[in-house]
């Protein structure tokens, strides 16, 4: 039981709030970080520490997107489309992808590695087109440096062209 | 080019800052709080934040310490701040680079704020997707909580504050102020009708501030510097200080700007972003995020300040301004913010659940060369039943797009509709917009 195994945190987290409920979005976070997506049984384990009848989990887990409901690949590539990152160039990414790895948005390659979702807004609109992949920003993408990313994750699980902390443009050097 | 000294990214920018607690530290950091806790009443620090003519920075503009102010002082129960870090208005990217590179600033501002309004404990409602903006903030707090900045007793003065990260998951609506209580309770994050105000009955019912995290990352310099040094910055009497503005589109130096409020469009486009990436001229710039209506290249002129802005049929927003260069269909704009507020839009208000999938379609259907004579009028009339119909903010800001594309470019929309009229391939498959 998902619980159980990180009692520390679940307490540390539940001393957060004075109302219980609170902690919902923090537990559900770290029931996906540990399987990838909300199971069913975590959604019930949670509604108990919490107090709560399962029915008010699900239906506060599908307001937020960030939840899947479904175990996905190991990367999850999420690229920005939203207007400012489609003017430099979002719709190319998603192009790039689909050549690369063969999969359009909503799906996830045969060896599981990677799904592909389009998504809004990430805060990273002066450095676009960008995506994130699992915690990680990836920004001002290119052909070349897709490649990389993908086998560079393939190969060692992480990459060094992530980006942050975050600041831009950098200033001049004196 | 002018020069225009910095306040919120001065620390940020200088080599080899990493934003750590003993670099903020050097940097005079905590000052303001001990200066605060030796010398001033809670009453004195708000009456110096009205003073200096802070508004909020996350897009309503409203004054922070009349704010403030309306905090009930006799309350006998729990008070609490809320920092809205849930940056998610398309076109602005500024508070990830204050949480990330300069995450004490916030902080400090964050415990002086409590010490004013009478908090013990202030949340930081960061959106889900700034896992390293997270993982810096905690950190932070960590380090201030040892160094005694947070926690009991702070710097032996018998103050108690406690600062808890608490990450969202994904919805732009939980930037808006009662969205974002209702998200922190754990439940669906739905505005709430108002009033009763936050100010009286906020999270759990309790008087609450909610406060932008560059907000909040000044408060720290208007008690160091005096209210009156930070009102005499920027476009008095009504929009003071400095404001990081988030430059995207098709310039040539994208990036955050800070510079005094005021300042005219054309020297942040041209001037500090370089101008058009390539030759080809201005066709339109968003002026204050994805809610803002759109402005053209005879608004560049314009004072970028509250009212100057609103002057010219915009608004100032939440700081990110967005350039479009000539050749981008105006249509297209339109259409792709409308598919960003249709992904977006809570659901709990019925013009705005409704209305956002109609314009939505309407709008691809314009564009997918399907559109028919009467689209516009059904454009205009669905936009004039959303804005002003709804709890929050969200249908004013759903329509800007809309409305402002057909006020300046109706041609653009004329020309598809005849296009398609003189073709007419009407039975064929539209092209519809999943996610």
């Amino acid at each position: 039981m998902l619980l159980s195994k990180f009692q520390t945190e679940v307490e540390e987290i539940l001393s957060h709030y004075p109302v219980k409920r609170s902690a919902l979005l923090p537990l559900l976070n770290l029931a996906q970080r540990e399987d990838g997506f909300v199971s069913e049984s975590a959604m019930r384990d949670i509604a108990k520490v919490l107090d709560l009848t399962p029915p008010q989990v699900f239906e506060t887990v599908t307001f937020y997107t960030m939840f899947n409901l479904k175990p996905i690949g190991k990367f999850h590539l999420q690229v920005c489309k939203s207007l400012m990152c489609a003017l430099v160039g979002s719709d190319d990414v998603v192009r790039w992808i689909k050549t690369k790895l063969g999969i359009a948005p909503g799906h996830t390659t045969q060896d599981n590695n990677f799904t592909l979702s389009v998504v809004e807004c990430l805060g990273s609109c002066g450095t676009g087109p960008m995506m994130q992949v699992n915690d990680d920003f990836y920004e001002q993408l290119t052909e070349e440096k897709l490649g990389r990313i993908f086998d560079d994750l393939a190969r060692d699980g992480t990459c060094p062209l992530k980006t942050g902390p975050f600041m831009y443009p950098l200033p001049l050097a004196k | 080019m002018a020069q225009y000294e910095k306040i919120l990214l001065k620390n940020m920018e200088q080599p080899g800052y990493t934003g750590s607690l003993a670099d903020y530290e050097r940097a005079d950091g905590y000052q303001a709080l001990r200066h605060v806790l030796k010398e001033m009443q809670p009453d004195q620090v708000i009456e110096e934040v009205k003073t200096s003519g802070l508004r909020g920075r996350g897009g309503a503009g409203f004054p922070a310490g009349v704010k403030w102010g309306f905090i009930p002082k006799d309350h006998p129960g729990p008070k609490y701040l809320c920092c809205n870090a849930d940056e998610s208005e398309p076109g602005t990217f500024k508070d990830r680079q204050l949480m990330e590179r300069d995450p004490h600033q916030m902080l400090e501002g964050m415990v002086i704020t409590c010490f004013a309004i009478g908090a013990q404990t202030a949340y930081i409602y960061i959106r889900g997707e700034f896992r390293l903006g997270t993982k810096i903030l905690e950190q932070a707090v960590q380090e201030a909580r040892t160094a005694g900045y947070i926690g009991e007793n702070i710097l032996g003065s018998g103050l108690t504050v406690n600062i808890y990260v608490h990450p969202g998951a994904g919805a732009y609506i939980c930037g808006e102020e009662t969205a974002l209580l209702e998200s922190l309770e754990g439940k669906r994050g739905m505005p709430r009708f108002k009033p009763p105000f936050p100010a009286t009955h906020g999270l759990y019912q309790m008087p609450t501030v909610v406060n932008n995290v560059e907000t909040l990352a000044n408060i720290p310099h208007i008690i160091n510097r005096g209210g009156a040094w930070f009102a005499s910055i920027g476009s008095q009497p009504k929009s003071c200080g400095t404001r990081i503005f988030c430059l995207s589109g098709h310039v040539k130096r994208p990036g955050n700007y800070e510079v005094p409020l005021g300042i005219p469009f054309r020297e942040l486009i041209y001037d500090l972003g370089g101008g058009m990436r390539s030759d080809k001229p201005l066709k339109a710039f968003i002026p204050g995020g994805a809610s803002a209506p759109f402005l053209t290249p005879d608004h560049l002129d314009v004072k970028m300040d509250f009212e100057s802005v609103a002057m010219a049929g915009s608004m100032l927003g939440s700081g990110g301004v967005t350039v479009m260069e000539e050749g981008t269909s105006m249509v297209w704009a339109a259409l792709r913010l409308m598919e960003f507020f249709y992904h977006e839009s809570c659901g709990k208000c019925t013009p705005c659940r409704e209305g956002s999938s109609w314009l939505l379609q309407t709008l691809q259907r314009i564009w997918g060369k399907q559109g028919r004579p009467e689209d516009i009028g059904i454009l205009e009339e669905l936009c004039g039943n959303i804005a002003g119909r709804t709890i929050c903010a969200f249908g004013e800001a759903e329509v800007a797009p809309i409305q402002s594309t057909l006020r300046h470019w109706r041609d653009e929309y004329e020309t598809l509709i005849r296009e398609a009229q003189a073709t007419r391939p009407r039975k064929k498959d539209i092209p519809v917009f999943t996610h």
